[in-house]
């Protein structure tokens, strides 16, 4: 039951840019694409995972959107995120970036995550974006005072994307004010690295992200970084369950941007944002995020405020093991 | 030309298997430093955070080592003879470090007193007797 969704949103990846095409021939109906297009996703997250397992963990993340933190998902399990990005940028349309994102355990030391992105924009089209696909290393095999995680990415995506996963370079808000039927055609298939940092202070989560991107397509090598600071609102766990308790909250802070390319490294005309984060973690249920973030530079968005629900089948790979080994 | 630089990378792979062989089965005891492995659990003993520790152990720890803590899937048993006699700092040492080899995560990121609590839970639990079912399952 469980199992054939997946491989049917994991299909099309062959055909990924046939369906800009598709979806935004005609502009008349732009909004009802919209919904098309932005809810299958958290739909097909939302009611999909009660058929595949009976419980669903906590997961010990930090509140991050941007930064990544040391944590790698547990073996076997697999998180299903849907991320919402939407804001109304200067001089240009108001639009809607939905991120499904997968993330499994496949080692406690190995981390693998494929995301799959849209967007919706006012006035304009839905469109399918790209799709990105994430590993992550964890380097030492005991804890230290600085944890270093490695991060392989490859990307394919075309110039319509609005998810704001990174910053690098000089991305800036010019890049909102394309109309998607122009940018559509700017497919980038990118490789990136991230050298992830990330400590544990006294209960705070401290994390700092290194981001090296090399478009295989043309383009000189892009930097940028994120930082996070975070920790849960409570340190000790209740005698009794509860919903709204402080232990289910966590909250934090997070700053992000480009710093240029290899030529020019620096701040000079590249992007930043930052902004409080809140994430609230339902027990034996979903965990729920929002964080508005704001533009630090005239090169970047005023406001982006972004959502994200996200929940975890436990063992999934038990779903696939035969009886007799279970 | 080629046959040392062969005869080379099997040597360091049967090293690196031997190591991996070696670090199973708890091996990671001994990579306790003496620091830790004396430290006192601070909730030992407390029903509040007996019962807290039940509640996280459900939530974090029950999808590997099982409801009643017997393990399943090939994860540890939890009400092991081997558990029983590890200190409370191995234990927490080993929650903050996992075992990533073996497949265990590192728990960093759970505050330290939610370990402690989740150590309490597991000293409160019998040995071999009844599998006790955790709330919620």
């Amino acid at each position: 039951m469980f199992t054939a969704p997946a491989f049917r949103i994991a299909a099309p990846l062959g055909t990924l840019h046939s369906l800009p095409h598709r979806f935004s021939n005609s502009r008349n109906h732009s909004w009802h694409r919209t919904a098309l297009l932005s809810s299958a996703l958290p739909l097909f997250s939302a009611l999909l995972p009660p058929t595949a397992a009976s419980t669903a963990a906590r997961a010990q993340e930090p509140p991050y959107f941007v930064t990544y933190s040391q944590v790698l998902e547990e073996p076997g399990n697999l998180e299903i995120a849907q991320r919402g990005l939407t804001g109304s940028p200067k001089d240009s349309n108001a639009f809607y970036n939905s991120t499904l994102e997968l993330e499994y355990g496949a080692k406690a030391w190995w981390t693998t995550e494929l995301y799959l992105q849209g967007q919706a924009t006012a006035k304009d089209s839905a469109i399918f974006t790209g799709f990105r696909w994430e590993n992550r290393f964890r380097v030492l095999p005991t804890e230290r005072w600085i944890n270093p995680v490695l991060y392989l990415e490859y990307e394919d995506v075309n110039g319509a994307d609005k998810s704001v996963l990174e910053v690098t370079g000089h991305d800036s808000i010019a890049d909102f004010q394309e109309r998607n039927a122009d940018s559509r055609g700017d497919i980038s298939r990118t490789i990136e690295g991230k050298l992830i940092l990330s400590s544990e202070p006294k209960g705070w989560d401290v994390s700092e992200n290194w981001i090296m991107e090399k478009n295989m397509m043309g383009g000189a090598w892009e930097f940028g970084y994120a930082l996070g600071a975070s920790r849960p609102l409570a340190f000790t766990g209740g005698s009794r369950e509860c919903t709204f308790c402080r232990q289910n909250f966590s909250a934090g802070a997070e700053l992000y941007g480009g710093l240029a390319t290899v030529h020019d490294f620096g701040l000079h005309h590249t992007s930043h944002c930052a902004g409080p984060t809140m994430f609230f973690n339902l027990p034996h249920g979903p965990t729920l995020g929002f964080s508005p973030q704001f533009g630090l530079s005239s090169n970047s968005a005023g406001i982006l405020w972004r959502v994200t629900a996200s929940y975890e089948v436990q063992q999934f790979r038990d779903l696939f093991r035969s009886k007799k080994a279970r | 030309m080629k046959k040392p630089e062969n005869v080379c990378f099997v040597l360091a792979l049967l090293l690196a298997s031997a190591a991996a062989v070696l670090a199973a089965d708890g091996s990671w005891l001994q990579r306790v430093p003496a620091i830790e492995r004396h430290l006192v659990d601070p909730y030992d003993n407390q029903p509040q955070a007996i019962a807290a520790g039940k509640f996280l152990f459900s939530e974090h720890c029950a999808q590997c080592h099982g409801s009643d803590a017997h393990g399943r899937h090939g994860h540890p048993d939890l009400r092991s003879e081997r558990v029983a006699r590890a200190t409370d700092g191995e234990l927490a040492w080993l929650l903050r470090n996992g075992s990533l080899a073996k497949g265990m995560p590192s728990w960093s990121t759970l505050p330290e007193p939610e370990r402690w609590q989740i150590i309490a839970f597991l000293r409160s639990l019998p040995r071999d007797a009844e599998p006790v079912r955790v709330a919620g399952h």
